[in-house]
């Protein structure tokens, strides 16, 4: 064990690496709030559906990357699915209709993926050991896992992929003017619904690499739909339009989290991370309401 | 002269409805006299499911042996409802009214697998004078039989394990005076559940000179890399896994992340069976937890139960591979000591018989499955014997240890006896406190 200033650093890599998991799940809110402009609230479910989908193929005896192509069309379906029966009867509704819909949609995907699978517990091992990198530990002390330094890798992919999509591409601007004014975008003749459906079968993919690497990591259950409780302040600070501040949410989440853990949480009785995210993003929210990098919306009156 | 009439054809109607209503009661007399009902409140789906499905899977599959194998209990037929609480304490409640009055003679006993609502019932099963099992967890100082006369947290409490666990830890460092100087963790679940165990640590370390720190996991226990970031800090000797649900297999996995040995890490029951182990992987190799009912299909009772439920198209677990696991042979336990309780009962208030709620609380309370009677429901190596008292709702204090090798769970101990010289005046201590806070005065249990 190395100093008390090799330890601190350790908490906040640790820490960091912890808040990419958190960005993964924030990212695919983020994908479907820059579309349709609402919460979607079945991110964890979809999580949750797309893991245990992908597991259970997998012990079913299917190969490992045709579980992942076969789910991502599970997830590509379920995007132009919820599109047709859900969202589309709702173009135009106001958000909180949207939003109600999603929690709809939440336990309708719990129940899915329980009545097709099961309800047991499985493990899930992607073939990178979630252990300390010894080569590191013996120079600097230092625990640092693989596995997270591989989910940071698969962030960063992701990440820039989405931000390529998302500012190079016609779909992506197409993406950007529906979020802004659904009506709008119709009138200059951006096809909504496809807009939609392709929003909700990116926002289906992302769930399954996030579902994978959470999956791995405390297994396939049913509490993986919880994982969008952790996604939310980094949401509320990072704002729910930005992939960018999905990504750096995470990360001040993530650390701040685990110092105040480690450092403050012995002082008050511990467990303090279950709400201080919470509570650090409200604080932020005080000064920049619309989040880290969040769309400043300015209203004529 | 109408009314003349009426009264006239009245009166030969209402003979006949009078007849036919005492036809139907003796009708159902007779049914009832061949019926005891158990409501089963549990869960099958939801975060729990797996526990819930399993326990509740190998209660009903005893049951059915039962009925299917000897007809009931002396002619008595089981009989048995679901209703989902999805473990949590509001459903509870409510499946708790829609069917303590079900069958004919009401609830016999009620098994809710659940701390939350278990506390939420006592002051209701007390009035409505059901019994309620609450098999190794619950309310500790329910033990204490004098001020809960209703509960039986039965076979071991929470504070009951943590003095066998002292135990064993001792036992592996060589000794119960080696333990002076030694650090020990307890990890928990940030809830009621979690921090019951904490004063009787918290004792532990004053008798043995070891030092324990309380580490509490938020809820759901899905990310806990703080609390093993100083629990390395700590470099403690052994930790005390008190979790449920995901915290368990994310425990274990965080536990390998900083390199912390398994086979140092010593669960409760909650945190002991095939669904806490599997999703860690080959980080849960080594891993020990504590149990009071050991896995297994090779006892004689799991063997009926697979000849005489399953071999007959019966059974409640859809996944043949659950059969024997952890989660249920502790529901075939929950069986046994059901069945054997309402046997107890019927020696007493009359052999085939539907017993009544009360008549069963005092089958529970005078229960005595010695290792003769093991034998006879082929059950010995699945439980303990269990002795129970109007003073000791509790009755048997052992447990063993298991350790996971990456497939299977191994019983590793025999069973090991809790240190009732600490645990029982804290019991009465406790529920002393509850009396006085509730106004009860304690029954004389002499």
């Amino acid at each position: 064990m190395g100093s008390p200033v090799s330890f601190f650093f350790e908490v906040v890599i640790s820490g960091l690496l912890a808040g990419v998991m958190y960005s993964l799940v924030a990212l695919g809110f983020v994908l479907i709030y820059k579309a349709s402009g609402v919460l979607n609230f079945a991110q964890g479910a979809m999580v949750f559906f797309a893991a245990l989908t992908f597991v259970s193929l997998v012990e079913r005896g299917v190969n490992f990357w045709l579980a992942i192509a076969i789910t991502l069309a599970v997830m590509i379906v379920l995007g132009i699915l919820t599109e047709r029966i859900v969202l589309r009867p709702l173009v135009n509704q106001p958000a909180i209709t949207l939003f109600m819909v999603t929690i709809g949609l939440t336990f309708f995907l719990e129940g899915l993926s329980q009545g097709i699978w099961g309800s047991q517990p499985h493990g899930l091992e992607l073939g990178i050991q979630d252990q300390p990198m010894q080569w590191l530990a013996d120079r600097t002390g230092m625990f640092v896992s693989q596995f997270d330094l591989f989910a940071s890798a698969v962030a960063a992919i992701l990440v820039t992929g989405l931000a390529l999509f998302f500012q190079r591409t016609r779909i992506g601007r197409a993406l950007r003017a529906v979020a802004d004014d659904h009506q709008a975008a119709l009138a200059v003749g951006i096809p909504l619904k496809q807009i939609w459906a392709i929003v909700w079968a990116v926002a289906g993919f992302v769930a399954l690499v996030a579902g994978l690497l959470w999956g791995a990591r405390t297994g396939v259950q049913y509490s993986l739909t919880f994982v969008a409780l952790k996604a939310l302040p980094v949401l509320m600070l990072g704002g729910f339009e930005s992939i960018a501040g999905a990504i750096v949410g995470g990360l001040i989440i993530g650390a701040s989290e685990k110092v105040a853990e480690v450092y403050v949480g012995p002082y008050v009785g511990g467990g303090i991370e279950s709400w201080f995210p919470y509570v650090l993003a409200l604080v932020f929210l005080l000064f920049r309401p619309e989040g880290l990098f969040g769309e400043k919306h300015i209203d004529r009156v | 002269m109408a009314g003349h009439i009426a009264r006239g054809i009245g009166r030969p109607v209402a003979a006949l409805l009078g007849a036919a209503a005492l036809a139907l009661g003796a009708g159902s007399a007779l049914g009832q006299a061949k019926e005891q009902f158990i409501p089963a409140i549990g869960y099958w789906v939801g975060p729990y499911a797996p526990g819930g499905s399993g326990f509740f899977g190998g209660m009903i599959d005893y049951f059915e042996l039962l009925n299917a194998r000897d007809g009931g209990i002396n002619g008595v037929k089981l009989t048995w409802e679901k209703c989902e609480t999805e473990y949590n304490n509001a459903r509870g409640v409510e499946c708790y009214e829609r069917l303590k009055n079900k069958g004919p003679t009401g609830a016999t006993v009620i098994q809710p697998l659940s701390t939350g609502i278990t506390y939420s019932l006592i002051e209701k099963v007390t009035a409505d004078k059901i019994p309620m099992i609450s098999m190794g967890y619950g309310r500790t100082d329910a033990a204490d039989g004098r001020v809960f006369p209703f509960v039986f947290p039965l076979v071991t409490t929470y504070w009951s394990q943590n003095t066998a666990k002292i135990k064993f830890i001792g036992m592996k460092e060589g000794g119960m005076d080696k333990l002076k100087g030694k650090k020990i963790v307890n990890l928990y679940h940030d809830s009621a559940y979690g921090k019951e165990t904490i004063p009787v640590l918290d004792a532990q370390a004053k008798k043995y000179g070891f030092t324990v720190t309380h580490i509490p996991v938020p809820h759901p226990g899905n990310e806990q890399q703080s609390q093993w970031l100083q629990i390395r800090q700590i470099r403690p000797d052994w930790v005390i896994l008190r979790g449920w649900g995901v915290m368990n297999p994310t425990a274990i996995k965080a536990a390998a992340k900083v390199g912390f040995p398994r086979n140092k890490m010593v669960g409760v029951w909650w945190a002991g069976a095939e669904e806490d182990v599997i999703p860690a992987g080959e980080a849960a190799k080594g891993y020990i937890a504590a149990a009071f009912n050991m896995p297994g299909t090779t006892f004689p009772v799991m063997q009926q139960i697979l000849k005489e439920v399953y071999g007959k198209g019966k059974g409640e677990m859809e996944d043949r591979s659950r059969i024997g696991s952890v989660y249920h042979t502790r529901g075939v336990v929950a069986g046994i000591i059901a069945a054997e309780a309402i046997r107890t009962a019927q020696e007493k208030f009359g052999k085939g018989k539907s017993i009544t709620p009360e008549q069963m609380r005092w089958g529970i309370e005078n229960l005595n499955i010695d290792e003769k009677r093991l034998k006879e429901l082929g059950a010995v190596g699945l439980m303990q014997p269990l002795k129970v008292s109007c003073l000791d709702h509790e009755g048997g204090g052992a447990v063993k240890f298991m350790q996971w090798d990456g497939a299977k769970w191994n019983v590793i101990t025999d069973w090991i006896p809790s240190d009732q010289s600490l645990v029982r005046p804290m019991i009465e201590e406790s529920a002393a406190k509850y009396a006085k806070e509730k106004g009860i005065t304690p029954r004389d249990c002499k």
